[in-house]
């Protein structure tokens, strides 16, 4: 499904990425795991398409497509999801027209119906049920004035309406209490399936606890270097990044 | 639903962009010889059936007016205006009546159906008598004026207005029929000697609305005039005047559009409101001029005096503009706050893109006490536009407990445009107190991806960030015309990214 190989990324000159290798199969949860700088962040914002990341060897395949050629909204509408670190806030623009008008979007570039207000707030309402979201967080503007729970909760309810086929989160732990962290847990949880993969990325452990992976590859220097099942975030925490990466 | 919800998907709707407003109508033309001089101002007087004394008064306007100095204190630049080599009247040339649709000029009955007027209306305004007074579809109707260059085509639904002794029809009508008020009113708020295009718009004007709410009348629907420039080398002037008597409220908006050439075309226009006690005026504007190519070359000069008297205590008048077309917009819409516990609130939307320049803000003069005023302020800039808020707060000596509240945002797109803000506060009041915020931004990298990510296209991303931003001014637009402003912002910003 994503296929990642010997991928090299440079912002500002520097180099990030140094020949990463991943492969991510449907419908199976992966994390990333690394020290600070290793290049987590450059990965999700490389394979969303974000601006100032120079691509400079290796290739992307996203569904059998050629990822790193199309357009960030291209790749949205193909299924990728980032669940970003900072959610960016919008003024003026309440969070109900944003979500709709992304799920919209999203639609028209696969050919499906757009939904009509009642159908897109039906479909809301049951989700952020699920999401033991309260209702008026529809109303207010995109991500202002949100709390950093509040901010990924609404992360995961864009995901859950979005209904994407490879989910990048984007250190979504961070900042989160015990509580909200069960919240975005069983949100990316309810999620899983055949047709459902992840890339969890994360500093610690304590995330892995609610959303148990598949794999765990270990990220140091721009490179995966060592790859295993769940026990390997227990080992990492035990032991730290320098000593399992040795 | 709140019509800022609407937003992107009505957008997708006019996905075709460029000015979509910009055919001209073929049909044939009454013009006056170009340029001005006093025959002209005669001819334009005769033209109409005026009374002497109107007659008078514009003469007096043209007198001074050839006294002034064009004003020269705005942040905008264009080459010397050639005030002769332009006509100053220009009428199609109707027949009187036309009993049914297939009388009326088709060519008539294609722009309208090309604005976007709808069907039944569409009889109305081509002049058809007894053409759908209520609408079937149990939609709130809307009353139009439509002014085709220099001359009013016809107002809609005035029999039910009427019946409520609501006076709305072109001004040219007023004269006629109601010259007792017209009189009385007619350059009370702004005089001739105002300024230099409010004297060029007092000699020359040609037609406009003019609004009559009786005492304790809450006016029933929306009123609207629909401007229309369409012949060459033709400048528009013209004049409305909205009295609302005591106690009575009134909802009017402006709506305007022209046809795109290479050569500028004025527009100088005045708008007087008057408010007695208990009184309430909105005001609401879509300027959708035409603003030039984008390499500024023709469009509309937009040369615009608004001025409301709040005479009465406790009267009110909102302004909201939404200012998208024009090459050069120039225009303050102010509020004279007379009456005790009046209020005055301005509400703008000003966008700028390619060439385009706008000095645009407001007055508001504090005299009564305790009057209250509210200024909202959205610049954007894009392309090489610049735009530039110029605002003036001047509170007397005695209007004790008068409060001004002042927010002016400006977002910038692309690095080649200008914001500037200029405001004036002058408090000559001890107990007044006045408030000024401002701040400059610009759609930040981080802001667009993230609706990108989200599958956004990169236009779709500007324009809902900028509906974000216009939001304070948009919701104060009655729905339908929200819907028409968002779609317009959209349109406007074509282009101005990637």
């Amino acid at each position: 499904m994503l296929k990642i190989e010997g991928l090299t990324a440079e912002i500002d000159g520097k180099q990030i990425l140094k020949g990463l290798d991943l492969e991510v199969p449907a419908g199976e949860v992966h994390a990333i795991m690394g020290p600070n700088g290793a290049g987590k962040s450059t990965l999700s914002y490389v394979l969303s398409g974000r601006e100032g990341y120079e691509i400079t060897g290796g290739s992307v395949t996203f569904h059998g497509k050629d990822l790193l050629a199309m357009e960030p909204e291209e790749r949205a509408a193909t299924g990728l999801f980032l669940a970003f670190q900072y959610p960016v806030e919008l003024p003026g623009v309440g969070n109900a027209t944003f979500l709709r008008t992304a799920l919209n979007a999203i639609r028209r570039q696969r050919g499906e119906p757009e939904l009509d207000a009642m159908q897109f707030l039906k479909l809301a309402r049951g989700r952020m049920k699920e999401l033991s979201m309260p209702e008026d967080m529809l109303k207010r503007g995109v991500n202002v004035g949100f709390s950093g729970g509040e901010k990924k909760r609404n992360e995961v309810l864009q995901m859950a309406l979005l209904n994407p086929s490879l989910a990048i989160l984007d250190e979504t732990d961070s900042g989160l209490d015990i509580d909200a962290l069960k919240i975005v847990s069983d949100g990316v949880n309810a999620l899983r399936g055949p047709g459902f993969s992840a890339l969890v990325i994360t500093h610690y452990q304590r995330l892995l606890n609610y959303i148990v992976p598949d794999r765990v590859h270990v990220l140091v220097n721009g490179r995966i270097v060592k790859s295993g099942g769940k026990e390997l975030a227990l080992e990492l925490e035990a032991h730290g990044y320098a000593e399992v990466a040795a | 639903m709140p019509a800022v919800t609407e937003t992107i998907e009505t957008v997708q709707s006019v996905a075709e962009g460029g000015y979509k407003w910009g055919f001209e109508t073929d049909i044939e033309m009454e013009f006056a010889p170009k340029g001005l001089n006093e025959d002209i101002v005669r001819f334009i007087s005769k033209k109409k059936n005026e009374p002497e004394w109107l007659l008078e008064w514009r003469l007096k306007a043209f007198a001074l007016w050839k006294t002034m100095k064009e004003p020269d204190w705005a942040a905008v630049n264009y080459p010397p205006i050639d005030y002769q080599d332009a006509y100053y009247y220009a009428a199609p040339v109707q027949k009187a009546g036309p009993k049914s649709l297939d009388e009326v000029d088709p060519e008539l009955l294609k722009t309208y159906a090309k604005l976007g007027i709808p069907l039944k209306e569409q009889a109305i305004l081509a002049g058809v008598e007894g053409a759908g007074e209520s609408p079937a579809d149990g939609r709130l109707p809307i009353a139009i004026d439509a002014v085709f260059d220099s001359v009013s085509v016809a107002t809609t639904f005035k029999g039910r207005l009427e019946k409520e002794g609501i006076i709305f029809c072109a001004i040219s009508e007023a004269v006629q029929n109601h010259p007792d008020l017209v009189r009385q009113y007619l350059g009370s708020v702004v005089p001739q000697a105002d300024n230099f295009f409010a004297a060029l718009n007092s000699a020359v004007f040609t037609d406009g609305s003019f609004v009559y709410i009786p005492k304790g009348v809450r006016c029933p629907m929306e009123l609207s005039t629909y401007f229309r420039i369409n012949a060459k080398s033709t400048g528009q002037f013209e004049r409305t005047l909205i009295i609302a008597d005591e106690g009575s409220t009134v909802s009017y908006l402006e709506g305007c559009t022209a046809p795109m050439r290479d050569e500028n075309q004025l527009h100088a226009a005045v708008v007087e409101l008057v408010a007695l006690d208990d009184a309430s005026i909105k005001y609401s504007t879509v300027q959708n001029w035409y603003p030039g190519d984008a390499e500024g070359k023709g469009g509309i000069y937009n040369f615009v005096t608004k001025r409301a008297a709040c005479r009465g205590k406790r009267s009110k008048v909102s302004w909201t503009q939404v200012e998208t077309g024009s090459a050069i917009t120039w225009k303050y819409p102010s509020c004279i706050l007379q009456g005790d516990d009046s209020v005055g609130e301005f509400y703008s939307v000003a966008i700028t893109n390619n060439r385009q320049q706008a000095d645009t803000g407001t007055k508001m003069f504090h005299i009564g006490k305790n009057t209250r005023s509210t200024i909202v302020s959205k610049g954007i800039s894009a392309g090489f536009g610049q735009n530039t808020y110029r605002g003036l707060v001047r509170i007397g000596a005695k209007a004790t407990g008068a409060r001004n509240f002042t927010q002016c945002d400006s977002l910038l797109i692309g690095d080649q445009c200008g914001a500037h803000t200029v405001p004036y506060i002058e408090n000559r009041c001890m107990s007044a107190k006045t408030e000024h915020e401002a701040t400059t931004s610009r759609i930040a990298e981080d802001q667009l991806f993230y609706c990108r990510q989200r599958g956004l296209s990169e236009e779709e991303a500007v324009g809902m960030i900028v509906n974000g931003f216009c939001r304070e001014v948009l919701k104060e637009l009655p729905m339908e015309f929200a819907v028409e402003a968002q779609k317009l912002l959209q349109i406007s910003l074509e282009g101005s990214v990637g």
